[in-house]
């Protein structure tokens, strides 16, 4: 019932976000309709058009709702329309809701928490707690966006042609957000909450489903699948991080690299080349390797280079280092790393690589400086560990 | 059809430091810009406004009206001009916002009562 209730939940919000013009009213009444649906179908049965049913008690808990209160007068006419016959006549508004979420003039920790709220189904609470912050924040973020929403008059709308490209972006970038956010804190939520990474990877393959021939929300959705196939092999029995050149393979899931790797065959075959679907070749290069040492490590080389013709970044520039020590040796990296100092000397990430590449290089002592360093500015408790058994760890 | 303020903001100390040629390229843009919207009849009134250094601010001191000189907010950019448009959604108006070609823009909705 669970996952009938998450795909007719976002797809009645949407429905009735768009008819009644606010998010707020439109939430009330699904939450009513939901309520509903939990006395009668555990007694009579899921009925055999869940959707249908749902929105025809939301209408009329919302229409009881809207008699209570003058001002909504004028909307109760937009919820007395002629009820729904079929499902197919439904139309599923989802995608509209989820640009509507993600609008450039919403500010980001809007986007990431009214798209989770409205698309996904998460609970304030919830929501507070996969981004560790309180409830009232998360409360006021999602009061301050469906105002923004309403006083600037952001359209419920999918974006034009000529503006989806770039509409687009934004909501992966809003769903990448997530999914970081997600998979770095694995560990530090409780085992009872739910996992903001497949909440995102959902909302991925929600996007590739209403817009299917889009590559890069396809490069999206396998470099996420990819990420999540590694999942078990990310902690170790003492729940610590394991590196990727470190992780025991045979714990990988291969069904989850599979479905990976269809999505990277249907990007491919679209012949429009982006840098999520670059990342994600990354990733099943991964995939495909028998072992670090194993790994094609020119291929990744270059897809690096493709990911920098789409934007210089010292980032990208510091993990095609990582690859090209493996080509070109640890010298020729570490060259290429030191350049970035000025760019990336406050990124945890860059300290930890250059130890990585001087221990390469014999070079101990500078190598403990450099993972000191590391340790001085890594946040993620995960991550402190792990520089820190290094550091004992190197005498 | 709701309305939306565009103000212009630019940076005053460019301004200066750009030749008679931009200046002239920059104002033909800009007066191109107000003709096209004017057609379009989305452009409900708008101004140029002196630099920042023609403004005066008063503020409210100690319940009392004072007056000072300069602008609100110091700073390099400076609201420079106005548009108020006419646009059926914030995407609208962001479409004509990205059209100014003379600096940034903010864009606002005008309260409607």
């Amino acid at each position: 019932m669970t996952a009938v209730f998450r795909e007719e939940a976002g797809r009645l919000t949407a429905a009735l976000v768009r008819s009644l013009g606010d998010f707020d009213l439109a939430e009330e009444c699904v939450q009513d309709a939901l309520v509903a649906a939990l006395e009668h179908w555990p007694r009579e049965g899921v009925p055999e058009r869940p959707g249908a049913w749902l929105m025809t008690t939301a209408r009329r808990k919302g229409i009881d709702r809207l008699r209570r209160e003058r001002r909504y007068q004028e909307k109760i006419a937009r919820l007395e329309e002629p009820p729904v016959t079929t499902p197919s006549a439904m139309p599923d508004e989802r995608l509209e809701l989820i640009f509507t979420c993600c609008h450039p003039a919403l500010s980001r920790e809007a986007q990431v928490a009214l798209t989770l709220r409205s698309v996904a189904g998460l609970t304030t609470p919830e929501i507070a707690r996969a981004f560790l912050v309180s409830e009232a924040t998360v409360a006021q973020r999602l009061v301050r966006a469906k105002r923004k929403i309403v006083d600037a008059k952001i359209p419920f709308r999918v974006p034009e042609r000529a503006e989806l490209a770039e509409r687009l972006e934004e909501v992966l970038a809003v769903l990448y957000l997530m999914f970081n956010e997600g998979y770095l804190s694995t560990g530090r939520r409780g085992a009872t909450d739910r996992d903001l990474a497949a909440e995102a990877e959902w909302l991925a393959s929600l996007v590739v489903a209403l817009l299917p021939e889009e590559p890069e929300a396809l490069g999206l959705l396998a470099l996420m699948r990819f990420h999540l196939a590694r999942a078990a092999a990310r902690f170790d029995r003492d729940g610590r991080i394991v590196l990727l050149k470190d992780q025991e393979r045979w714990r990988w899931d291969r069904e989850k690299i599979d479905d990976a790797r269809r999505v990277v065959a249907r990007f491919l075959a679209l012949r429009q080349p982006g840098p999520y679907q670059l990342q994600a070749l990354i990733a099943l290069a991964h995939a495909d390797a028998p072992s670090w040492e194993g790994t094609r490590w020119p291929d990744i080389v270059r897809a690096y280079d493709a990911l920098l013709s789409f934007g210089d970044s010292p980032v990208v520039r510091l993990n095609r280092a990582i690859a090209l020590a493996h080509v070109a040796g640890a010298q020729s990296a570490l060259r290429e790393v030191d350049g970035l100092a000025d760019d990336l000397d406050a990124y945890h990430l860059f300290h930890a690589t250059r130890a990585e590449l001087l221990r390469q290089l014999g070079r101990v002592a500078d190598a403990r400086d450099a993972d000191r360093r590391a340790l001085a500015l890594t946040e993620n408790p995960a991550e402190r560990d792990l520089l820190a058994r290094r550091l004992a760890a190197a005498g | 059809m709701p309305r939306y303020m565009l103000m212009f903001v630019g940076d005053e100390t460019r301004r200066e430091r750009s030749s008679r040629e931009e200046r002239e390229r920059t104002y033909a843009a800009v007066g191109a810009w107000w003709d096209e919207l004017s057609k379009k009849g989305v452009v409900k009134g708008g101004e140029q406004l002196g630099p920042s250094a023609t403004a005066t601010t008063v503020r409210r001191v100690n319940g009392e009206m004072k007056v000072f000189d300069g602008p609100f907010i110091e700073s390099k950019e400076q609201v420079g001009g106005y548009a108020l448009i006419e646009a059926p959604d914030l995407d609208e108006a962001i479409r004509l916002a990205k059209s100014w070609p003379a600096g940034d823009v903010e864009v606002r909705p005008v309260v409607e009562r």
